[in-house]
């Protein structure tokens, strides 16, 4: 704690976009078509970190912006993924104290219940803009990603600690 | 939202955004592409010589229905000609690669390496080696989205080859499973007849390979003879795709129809 200056707060700006980035990557790499059904919300999860960890910095308009993002990779109708990660992102700022003096586990539960509200707020406005599903199998991300948020919390943090993101 | 749904402004801004993710896309398909790279140089040589040996005969018998396929055509014009039919014009097409999928299951798209700066329209069928793909839905700058015929919201006109017998084949969301929409219980369908695109619509050419009927259903309690045909493109394998660029005459109507059938 020994440089605070804002030169050493503002270094950490590429290395947030830079998870992002690689999240967008994740987000859209090719999977086999029965394993695309389990992808992890790659970009929600990032999000919910860096909101959890760095409320003053990451928040609903740079949620916005990742999700119009997402919406073009996805081709789904502009702003779906953005309304509902903005909504993700205003919820996590709502919780982020209490959520980080959870232990992991229960971290990853409410990290499934976010990432629930996401996948069913995005289902349910694909649904009007026309794309069917009948079945509940598009809320199986949010098990995965809860699985994977102890891990992914883990290398974050060391991220976050190596280059003093603040 | 309602923005993107009506307007066509937002559709521009929308295809600078993705020229901002091509470099992504780029990035994302490197590993599948050094993959191939790498099994092209380490192969073994006895497999290679074997492969070539399969590529001759392969390209010995397709001359030979190219031969065939002349012979059939001069006919085939003098037969028009006797009956005053309108001439048929080939179709160009172009090469295009693959380098993205769609990654949410729920929609059957692929991105291509062609866009509005390589000439592509939107409406524009792809094929593969084994028949109609889809169509693009959506074009960028660099790249472009093509939907395939497996969407849920994707139709195709088509007929059986055997018996001209027309009809549409819709997409069911599911990569093996096509179905035709209204067949009579009369109507004339066996298990293993070829569809082929019946060229009505004007969106695709007529005469392409679109699936095989791999089951037929015929259920007196039902108003219609259920068909579920498999496509006969390899929708989730193909990499190297054809890129169909339809002749000017047929262009014109196709952006009227287009906007009807929306």
């Amino acid at each position: 704690m020994n440089n605070d200056s804002p030169a050493a707060q503002g270094g950490g700006g590429f290395i947030i976009l830079g998870t992002f980035l690689i999240g967008l990557m994740l987000s859209q790499i090719p999977l086999p078509y029965f394993i695309e059904w389990a992808r992890p919300e790659w970009v929600a999860m990032i999000l919910i970190y860096w909101v959890m960890a760095l409320p003053h910095r990451v928040g609903m308009g740079m949620a916005f912006f990742l999700g119009l993002l997402l919406d073009v990779i996805k081709g789904s109708v502009l702003g779906l993924n953005a309304l509902s990660l903005t909504t993700i992102a205003f919820l996590t700022l709502l919780l982020h104290q209490r959520l980080r003096m959870f232990p992991l586990i229960q971290q990853a539960m409410m990290v499934m219940v976010l990432v629930g509200i996401n996948q069913l707020l995005f289902h349910w406005m694909q649904a009007f803009t026309g794309f069917t599903g009948d079945s509940l199998i598009f809320l199986l991300p949010c098990l995965v990603s809860g699985i994977l948020w102890p891990w992914l919390f883990v290398i974050l943090r060391g991220v976050r600690r190596f280059f003093r993101i603040r | 939202m309602a923005a993107d749904l009506y307007s066509a402004k937002v559709r521009e801004g929308r295809a600078y955004l993705s020229l901002l993710l091509t470099p992504l896309q780029w990035i994302v398909d490197v590993p599948s592409r050094i993959a191939g790279d790498v099994s092209d140089v380490v192969v073994d040589r006895s497999l290679l010589v074997k492969e070539n040996a399969k590529l001759k005969s392969e390209a010995l018998q397709l001359e030979r229905k190219v031969q065939q396929n002349a012979a059939l055509r001069e006919e085939n014009t003098r037969l028009r000609a006797l009956v005053r039919g309108s001439k048929r014009v080939d179709e160009q097409v172009s090469l295009v690669e693959l380098i993205g999928v769609n990654p949410d299951p729920f929609q059957h798209q692929v991105i291509i390496n062609q866009g509005s700066e390589n000439g592509v329209q939107l409406g524009q069928p792809i094929l593969d080696a084994g028949g109609v793909m889809g169509q693009v839905t959506e074009t960028s700058h660099y790249t472009s989205r093509v939907m395939l015929i497996t969407d849920a919201r994707h139709a195709i006109p088509v007929e059986i080859n055997r018996n001209g017998f027309r009809s549409i084949a819709l997409g069911k969301g599911q990569l093996e499973e096509l179905e035709l929409d209204h067949v009579p219980d009369t109507a004339d369908v066996q298990k293993g007849d070829l569809i082929i695109t019946s060229g009505l619509g004007g969106r695709f050419p007529r005469g392409y390979p679109v699936a095989v009927v791999s089951e037929v259903i015929r259920d007196p309690g039902q108003q219609f003879t259920k068909v579920v045909i498999t496509p006969s493109a390899l929708l989730d394998k193909s990499r190297h795709l054809l890129l169909v660029e339809m002749p000017e005459v047929v262009q014109e109507p196709v952006a009227i129809t287009d906007e009807a059938a929306e």
